[in-house]
């Protein structure tokens, strides 16, 4: 089924740390697997809390500060109100049968794709693999990154 | 809406190759079907997955691989083992239903 012109291969970037930050990346990587491509996903900076066992299934969206809520933000501000917005939004993804962090991360790694820690934020943190879940194939330099997406599309998420 | 000869029967076909009319599906055009995806042999397990598939596609139902691989009848791994390349793309023209719409 290989035809010129196809993409074969694509690496993406999640360098965000909220729900609308980090959906697009996995959607995509997902996607790539059901279409046949290969997925490299790299996490870093805020990105890496959808790898971290103890943060991915508590990622939200920012309600203050956030045009794409068309929220006052006085209103977005109100306690709760993140709360709020991410559980609507959690809810609503899971009536479309996309899954939660944690289950679309097992489900991206089941259908083989590959998932990587940016060792730069690693360091930061002072995180180890340890603090990752057990899809996370392993802490990589932007340099390994570079190596991995090459004859690839890079998507900076 | 086209038409084509698969194991010497016509059957409707979209533009994309895929059967707009389950009822003339047989196992026979199944397994063309497949050989067309470079999938030359048909399991069990393969047979569960086309099973699946056309009895929730008569109930309507969306057809997700999240829906899939929580149904008791195959997990992800699997999914991709058998169907590589596009599972559920591949899965859905073998058992002689639409192109899944969506993007989970």
């Amino acid at each position: 089924m290989a035809s010129e012109g196809k993409i074969k291969k694509v690496s993406i970037v999640v360098s965000k740390g909220s729900l609308d930050g980090v959906y697009p990346g996995l959607i995509m990587a997902n996607g790539a697997r059901m279409e046949g491509m290969e997925a490299n996903l790299f996490f870093t900076f805020f990105g890496l809390e959808a790898i971290i066992k103890k943060k991915q299934n508590r990622i939200k969206v920012a309600t203050i500060g956030n045009p794409g809520m068309h929220m006052p933000s006085l209103l977005g501000m109100l306690p709760g109100m993140s709360a709020f917005a991410t559980w609507m939004m959690n809810r609503t993804m899971d009536k479309l049968d996309i899954p939660p962090v944690g289950e679309f991360i097992e489900m991206i790694s089941d259908a083989g794709g590959k998932l990587y820690a940016c060792k730069a934020t690693v360091d930061m943190w002072k995180l180890s693999m340890e603090d990752f879940c057990d899809q996370v194939d392993g802490i990589r330099t932007v340099g390994d990154f570079y190596e991995m997406a090459a004859g690839g599309e890079i998507i900076f998420t | 809406m086209a038409q084509k000869t698969i194991a010497g029967v016509r059957v409707d076909v979209d533009e994309l190759g895929y059967m707009t009319n389950l009822d003339q599906w047989t196992k026979e055009i199944a397994l063309e079907l497949a050989k067309e995806v470079e999938i030359n042999e048909l399991t069990d397990l393969h047979w569960k997955v086309v099973q699946y598939l056309q009895d929730e596609f008569k109930k309507g139902t969306a057809l997700t691989i999240r829906k899939v691989s929580k149904s008791g009848v195959i997990n992800t791994k699997e999914l991709y083992d058998i169907f590589p390349g596009g599972p559920l793309k591949k899965a859905s023209l073998i058992a002689g239903i639409p192109k899944p719409v969506g993007c989970v």
